[in-house]
């Protein structure tokens, strides 16, 4: 890929968040202007702010590479991801408006009344927003090494330096606009590729994604490796080599290549049928047809199984718990992250809420159909990713191996942009909402806290980022999810819906919900990926840490039940679900001051 | 990437283990004589049970304080009786509980401590602590409301000292809470006063530039009236402290309608506000005043035209709100003065915007007054976007 322009679509679109971010508060000369036009968002607007919040790394990029590699059960991500905002427009959006709680910790305050849940809660929203951020800055990393071959840690570097630089500064003060630009021009960067390849699958004779075969090297193709790989070689095949295989290196000069006279062809070498190492900084040239070897723990799928649903393509075990587990995390653990909940307060009412999740429903939904689209033609147009392990990277790579010339570097520096426009806003939003709370909970909230809290909450993920690499981006978003999912799904659904729910309970149903997914989390970073029962359930834990987060928040309320002051309950209650229209009626319940802090 | 992790979740282990340990230790053990550890224990039960009767008396705050109470007297049981209601039972012996409100009655009649002698409390089970009794009334500020009845196997001077005692300082508490109480009604009352403080020379000055248009631009001076209408509608209205950051710029763009009827061209205004704040709750008509300021005193006097910016940003958990003019500024000292609520006349309002904010957020979110003579005006106000109470 052309660096240059990849390095000018990441230039753009940092300025242009900047520069929105900054100047983008509405200005109105006339005063009638404001009285019209600003008084409110339109859930449209919103709406797409919610969207390009939301639609991280693991969207734009994860998706695709997960759908390539493991196949259609990797669905399961996005209609999670979409699904999510359905929950929370059934269960959680209007009432949770109502409640004029700004931030999940504020919730649990409001609701239960307590310090002590207040505080975990705040704790929680931390560790999801890291493990969250972590795939972000990881994803930042790897484009930028597939855009201009810098080393990993690079790109991380550079999106976290400039989303808690800006923070910092005070300029994200008008974070709806920036949002919403950033979900169009994600759409934007996505479908109009997208749209090419299409073109360019139909004009290669549309070959078929389901047949019978493994993927195959449609032309003769020279893999990069730059890192060590260790593959799996199922059918012999004579590559030319140049670099290190298989602990020997070959000289890189001219040699005879399959097409002769080539002089980048390397040294012909046969691979026999079994395990390989090769790398780092080597070429392998693949014939025209030849099947592609697989990365080591990624088992070649067909076609056919690659299609089919549960089939475990790709090498995972336990397909259907696995996709439960997924879809379970996803679904309840959107309402818990805590990015998503603050744009919420933008809706001037519950009804505009409910309107605004409505629309993140359809603009998700039309979103999400893309990644597939690249996901399934990668395996026709860049299967050399199954080799390389990169998957993650297809949205990146597809646009210029299918569109030859200018068009296609444009194309790809179009998608360079989206992929950035995907970190900066999910990290952006994510900084300032966690340094939001833990600068009101750790540092009783001034300016200045503000601005270390932007340093605390952006500095723990860019460390683990650097330093770890392992995880899919968008499996590494799942865990977040699911954390977010034992944690505060049972606090809001309960909270709002049971009036059962006490402080006690809540505090202890967080504790081991959040705890017990968390050390599911840590666990798997530290096993790696694994087969067998013990690893489904590390790599997957939603569908057993929610019922049990859930089982322990209901037992412990009912066993603490003495702690429940009715009154207290009624009032948040009636303020939750009580429209605004009828609660304005009468003279609102007066409440006393707090005391003077 | 995994020793990384497993380094990190050691040492978060090995930090927590470090930190329970301590505890522990400190907790079991402690430090001082056994008098000082003695009187540490009781300092910190009577710290426990202090929060809730901040609360005032209620059967929530009963129940959560008389645990602490309980074990500040060392008895084994203890009951907090209402005006005519028993509020807590803390302890065994629950099936004497209904018969608390009867034991109370006579010290509660009388004003004094009372021991409840022994075959009114007893009953037939040999086991059951509760034998005996001593009721200390609660009063404050010369009334009864409430009374503390310490019930043991039996009662001796001590524990009616001790009951005593502990009941004086109880009372100290409500009196705190009735001071609490006072100073929300204080802030209340001046709320209330500056709402009928709409400013006088305000009315005047709008109904004459009305009058002005009603002939040579009749509709002008329909919809102006209307606003007038409007916005003293909304100044004037009676419920609620707190309103929403959108209705109170509202009230503002309708003030500064009016006065830009008034100054015409002379008066410039811009707003810059993010969306996202729109929702913040704020005091009730905390803006106008500020905003009238910059009007009257920043740009009033100056003869050329003058503008007012008024700027609302999202700033992490807080709101920052601004009201800049670029007209003839203040001393100073003149601001202090003013903000130290030492003003008279018609500048109480910055003074009492300072004041409600100071009183419903905290002393660190009071007015900021940037401001020199000839260099215009900017008040800064910050209002966290949640607070416990705070609803608009």
């Amino acid at each position: 890929m052309n660096p240059a322009l990849g390095l000018a679509a990441l230039a753009i679109v940092l300025a242009a968040t900047v520069a929105i971010g900054v100047y983008g508060l509405r200005l109105s000369r006339a005063t009638s202007d404001f009285y019209v036009a600003s008084r409110e968002v339109s859930p449209l607007w919103n709406a797409s702010a919610i969207g390009g919040e939301y639609l991280s790394a693991a969207s734009f990029l994860g998706v695709a590479g997960l759908v390539m590699a493991y196949g259609v059960d990797m669905l399961a991500y996005p209609v999670g991801y979409t699904a999510g905002y359905l929950v929370l427009l059934l269960l959680v959006a209007a009432p949770l408006r109502r409640s004029g709680a700004y931030t999940l910790p504020d919730f649990a305050e409001e609701r239960l009344g307590s310090v002590a849940v207040r505080r975990v809660a705040s704790v929680l929203v931390a560790v999801i927003a890291w493990l969250y951020l972590v795939p972000q800055l990881q994803g930042a990393g790897l484009t930028l090494q597939t855009v201009t071959g810098a080393p990993r840690w690079a790109g991380a570097v550079v999106v976290a330096a400039a989303v808690t630089g800006v923070a910092a500064a005070g300029g994200m003060r008008s974070v709806t606009l920036v949002q919403g630009f950033h979900f169009w021009l994600k759409l934007t960067a996505i479908a109009v590729p997208a749209v090419f390849l299409v073109l360019a699958w139909r004009s290669a004779g549309a070959p078929a994604l389901t047949g019978p075969d493994v993927p195959r090297f449609p032309h003769t193709t020279v893999v990069r490796l730059d890192g060590q790989v260790r593959f799996d070689v199922r059918t012999a095949v004579t590559v030319g080599v140049r670099g290190a295989l298989d602990g020997a290196t070959y000289a890189s000069g001219p040699g005879p290549g399959p097409t002769g006279g080539d002089p980048g062809a390397g040294a012909p070498v046969r691979l026999e049928r079994g395990e390989h190492t090769a790398g780092p900084d080597t070429s392998l040239r693949f014939p025209a047809g030849a099947a592609v070897p697989h990365r080591e723990g990624l088992a070649p799928a067909t076609g056919a199984s690659w299609a089919n649903p549960l089939s475990g393509a790709g090498g995972r075990s336990h397909p259907l718990y696995a996709v439960y587990s997924i879809l379970l995390a996803t679904f309840l653990g959107t309402m818990g992250l805590p990015h998503v909940l603050v744009r919420f307060y933008t809706n001037p009412d519950g009804r505009a809420a409910r309107r605004t999740t409505l629309l993140v429903l359809v603009l998700l939904s039309v979103f999400y159909l893309l990644p597939t689209v690249y996901g399934a033609l990668g395996r026709i147009f860049a299967p050399q990713l199954l080799l390389t392990g990169q998957t993650d990277t297809a949205v990146l790579v597809l646009p210029q191996l299918t569109e030859a010339g200018g068009g296609g570097r444009l194309l790809a520096a179009l998608a360079t942009a989206g992929a950035f426009a995907a970190f900066v806003s999910t990290a952006s939003g994510l900084t300032v909402s966690v340094a939001g709370v833990l600068s009101q909970d750790l540092m009783h909230g001034s300016a200045r806290a503000f601005r270390w809290s932007t340093l605390l909450a952006g500095g723990p993920p860019l460390v683990m980022a650097t330093a770890t690499a392992g995880l899919p981006v968008a499996d590494a978003i799942g865990l977040a999810f699911a954390v977010a999912a034992s944690s505060f799904c049972p606090l809001l659904v309960l909270g709002i819906w049971w009036r059962g729910l006490t402080d006690a309970g809540a505090l202890l149903g967080l504790v081991v919900g959040g705890g017990l997914a968390a050390c599911a989390v840590v666990l798997t970073s530290v096993r790696g990926a694994g087969s067998g029962w013990s690893a489904a359930l590390l790599e997957q834990p939603a569908a057993w840490t929610v019922p049990i987060a859930f089982a322990v928040m209901i037992a412990g309320s009912l066993l603490t039940r003495h702690r429940l002051s009715a009154d207290a309950v009624d009032r948040v209650m009636l303020r939750m679900h009580l429209p605004e229209e009828v609660g304005s009626l009468p003279p609102a319940v007066t409440e006393p001051l707090p005391p003077a802090r | 990437m995994g020793s990384v992790i497993t380094v990190v979740a050691v040492a978060l282990v090995v930090a927590g283990a470090a930190a329970g340990l301590f505890w522990l230790v400190r907790g079991r053990r402690g430090f001082g004589t056994p008098a000082d550890r003695a009187a540490f224990a009781t300092l910190h039960e009577a710290s426990l049970a202090a929060p809730p009767l901040r609360d005032g008396l209620n059967p929530d705050s009963a129940r959560r304080a008389a645990r602490h109470l309980r074990a500040l007297l060392g008895t084994p049981a203890l009951a907090v009786v209402g005006d005519g209601e028993l509020l807590a039972w803390e302890g065994p012996g629950r099936r004497h509980a209904p018969a608390a409100v009867e034991h109370a009655r006579e010290a509660m009649e009388t004003g004094r401590p009372w021991v409840v002698p022994a075959e009114l409390v007893e009953c037939g089970d040999l086991d059951c602590p509760v034998r005996s009794a001593v009721v200390v009334p609660l009063v404050v500020d010369g009334l009864v409301v409430g009374a503390l009845s310490v019930y043991g196997r039996q009662v001796s001077a001590g524990l009616v000292r001790a009951a005593g005692e502990v009941a004086h300082w109880v009372i100290a508490q409500l009196e705190l809470a009735e001071l609490d109480r006072s100073r929300t009604r204080m802030v209340e009352a001046e709320l209330r006063a500056l709402r009928a403080q709409i400013s006088p020379h305000f009315v005047y000055n709008s109904l004459t530039a009305i009058a002005s248009f009603v002939r040579t631009d009749p509709d002008q001076a329909r919809e102006l009236l209307l606003e007038f209408a409007e916005l003293t509608r909304y100044s004037l209205r009676r419920h609620g402290q707190f309103s929403t950051l959108a209705e109170e710029l509202r009230s503002v763009d309708r003030y500064l309608r009016l006065e830009r009827a008034r100054f015409g061209s002379r008066l410039q205004v811009d707003l810059l506000i993010a969306p996202e704040v729109l929702p913040v709750a704020v005091p009730f008509l905390c803006l106008q005043p500020i905003v009238e300021n910059a009007v009257r005193h920043g740009l009033g006097p100056k003869p050329t035209p003058g503008r007012v910016t008024i700027r609302a940003e999202d700033a992490g958990a807080e709101c920052r709100i601004s009201v800049e003019d670029d007209g003839v500024g203040m001393d100073p000292e003149e601001v202090r003065v003013q903000l130290a609520g030492e003003g008279e006349g018609d500048s109480l309002g910055l003074g009492n915007v300072d004041e409600r904010l100071r009183a419903v957020f905290g002393d660190e979110y009071g007015l900021v007054v940037e401001t020199a003579p000839g260099a215009g005006t900017k008040v800064n106000v910050r209002v966290p976007k949640y607070r416990t109470g705070v609803r608009a």
